[in-house]
């Protein structure tokens, strides 16, 4: 495990606060193109999953069986599917869908990384050796078949995809918390706070905690372009949500039947996934360089 | 050297029982009775009584305690019986067998042609940085980390195979037919090859050596082959894991996408229809097969890079 050890030593103690000269790198961030290209499509898919249900759509579910696998017209920009259900109106709504399971998926897996990674690299000793054993033994397992084998134990359903996404995430992350952690419990303050009387509870939270979060804002972003591609992935498996929710895994999946007639039908769905994830990853790796090039280093 | 194998070779048995039994107790911590999904598998017209489901629990051995259910599995599993699929009633160990062929092609062709593209690009774009070569190379390389498999499969039947009518969009069998699916499959791993390699011999690309391999008046082709690419590749040698990750996680879908008669296929199937044996069976032979490999790429490192065999033995 020494390699973890090295990150721990590495890894600059920096704080994340604000302040004009820190306000001067988040413009300066906006400068590269494909960050500020990323944080245009992050804001837009916000936007649009947020108003989803107020935006002037056709019901994503409404089944209108005279109108279906319509071209696009005025009417319906981008047709209708198998069922006569409008495909913009299910697009859209289908932003809402993989952000909500996405945040989700991304809630669980950082409470998951964050407890292990703490108590892993606070604790230390024995605690510190079972959980970083069981990391090596999860990391080096595919993620996607994990989750698979997960969702398969607990059956179908979006819920339980999302369980089985949170349960598989956080092994790296653990792995990247635990040498931060380590790095900062060595810090001097740590150890005057602690001559000082404090508990240990006071001590993660107000002196390591704050080390941890520039960190965790580089994984997070980076990580919300996989969980979408792996959600959407066992979503179109047939895994997870089931029709008639509109997500854009289960809608690739619904269309399969229609790959000659209506191909369109599987390379928009296709596509709004693949600009969700372009847009997270190029925001990632914009608040990744601006916020630590070292520690971080996105994992598989 | 020595040592460290030993070392690693005794581990390989424990990691293996920690997989296994991590899996084995996943799956019978779930929700619901395997017993009952069974009948309910094989005759979804009725509900099963309750003495069917009591019946079945101890033909299929759930009346033991789990932990004797587990010992059971393992040695059992040992000597090659990995018990039936629920739905099929086939051995989990021969399907296992059978559609290890189909996968390990797939994955061969993937991977070489992953290889085959980022290996050249990643060199010519850390050689001309900030060239017009580049920048496409640093284009692909986003593409293709974000594009999902799934999608991009689609297109490629979409175009290849319903409009050019250039391939055949399904199934097994002629050498045709591995195309679509291996581009489909090598996308992401090339994105993340070509990355790596583009990263490395840039930083190879400073060394001192590399300048006295200019001085001596060496064409660039060959300070780039014979002298920069060995180191640079190291990076991509340490990465096997990661792209074994991603060629089998990617098969899953790939396979289900084009017929493919692999392994990825066989498990979908079985965690749609939560055929136990079939799911573990594939969880532990998957294990198998990735610690195998991540074992042989950490020796072909040591084997490449003198500095981790007489240095520091890590881990």
């Amino acid at each position: 495990m020494g390699h973890a050890q090295d990150v721990g030593e590495h890894v600059p103690v920096r704080a994340v606060a604000g302040g004009s000269r820190s306000r001067h790198r988040w413009i300066a961030l906006l400068r590269e193109p494909g960050t500020a290209l990323g944080l245009f499509l992050v804001v837009s898919l916000l936007l649009a999953g947020i108003l989803a249900p107020w935006l002037p759509l056709d019901d994503p579910t409404d089944i209108n069986l005279p109108d279906r696998l319509l071209s696009p017209s005025p009417g319906h920009l981008l047709g209708t599917d198998h069922l006569g259900r409008d495909t913009f109106s299910r697009i859209v709504h289908g932003a809402r869908m993989t952000l909500l399971a996405a945040a989700v998926t991304l809630a669980l897996s950082m409470t998951i990384a964050l407890t292990v990674g703490i108590l892993s690299g606070y604790h230390g000793g024995w605690a510190d050796t079972a959980l970083m054993g069981i990391v090596d033994l999860l990391l080096a397992f595919p993620s996607l078949i994990l989750a698979l084998a997960v969702a398969g134990a607990l059956g179908p359903g979006l819920f339980n995809v999302l369980l089985a996404a949170g349960a598989v995430w956080w092994v790296g992350h653990a792995r990247i918390i635990r040498g931060v952690t380590l790095g900062a419990r060595q810090m001097e303050y740590v150890t005057a706070a602690r001559a000082a009387g404090a508990g240990n509870l006071r001590i993660i939270l107000r002196h390591i905690a704050p080390n941890i979060l520039g960190p965790i804002i580089v994984i997070a972003s980076l990580d919300v372009g996989w969980i979408i591609l792996g959600i959407a992935g066992l979503n179109f498996l047939g895994l997870g949500a089931q029709p008639p929710t509109p997500e854009w895994g289960a809608m690739l999946n619904d269309a399969r039947p229609h790959l000659q007639t209506a191909p369109r039908l599987l390379l928009l769905p296709g596509a709004a996934i693949f600009v969700a994830v372009l847009g997270f990853n190029l925001l990632g790796d914009g608040l990744r360089d601006l916020l630590d090039p070292r520690t971080v280093r996105p994992g598989g | 050297m020595g040592a460290y194998l030993v070392r690693r070779l005794v581990t390989l048995p424990l990691l293996l029982l920690g997989i296994s039994a991590a899996s084995f107790a996943l799956l019978n911590l779930a929700p619901g009775d395997p017993a009952e999904i069974v009948l309910r598998q094989r005759n979804p017209a009725q509900l099963p009584s309750q003495a069917e489901v009591s019946a079945m629990r101890i033909e299929l051995g759930l009346d033991a305690p789990l932990p004797v259910q587990y010992v059971r599995w393992v040695s059992q599993a040992l000597a090659g019986d990995m018990g039936r699929s629920y739905v099929t009633e086939q051995p989990v160990a021969a399907q296992l067998a059978r559609r290890t062929v189909p996968t390990a092609l797939l994955t061969a062709a993937a991977l070489a042609l992953a290889l085959l593209v980022a290996v050249p690009v990643g060199i010519l774009s850390a050689q001309r940085r900030g060239s017009p070569v580049d920048t496409l190379a640093r284009l692909m390389a986003l593409v293709g980390a974000a594009a999902p498999s799934y999608a991009l499969a689609y297109g490629l039947i979409i175009l290849f195979a319903v409009k050019l009518s250039w391939l055949p969009a399904l199934g097994y069998g002629s050498a045709a037919q591995v195309v679509l699916p291996a581009f489909a499959l090598s996308l992401a791993p090339m994105a993340q090859l070509m990355r790596l390699i583009r990263a490395s011999m840039l930083e190879t690309l400073g060394q001192d050596y590399i300048r006295t391999a200019r001085a001596k008046g060496l064409s660039e082709q060959t300070v780039a082959f014979r002298h920069a690419l060995r180191n640079a590749m190291l990076p991509a040698i340490g990465a096997t894991g990661v792209n074994l990750g991603y060629l089998l996680s990617g098969a899953v879908i790939v396979e289900t996408i084009f017929t493919w008669p692999g392994l990825g296929q066989l498990m979908v199937g079985a965690a749609l229809t939560r055929d136990y044996p079939v799911v573990q069976g594939f969880v532990a032979y998957i294990a198998v097969v990735v610690l195998l490999v991540n074992l042989a790429a950490d020796i072909a490192l040591r084997i490449a890079d003198p500095r981790l065999r007489f240095g520091r033995d890590e881990m």
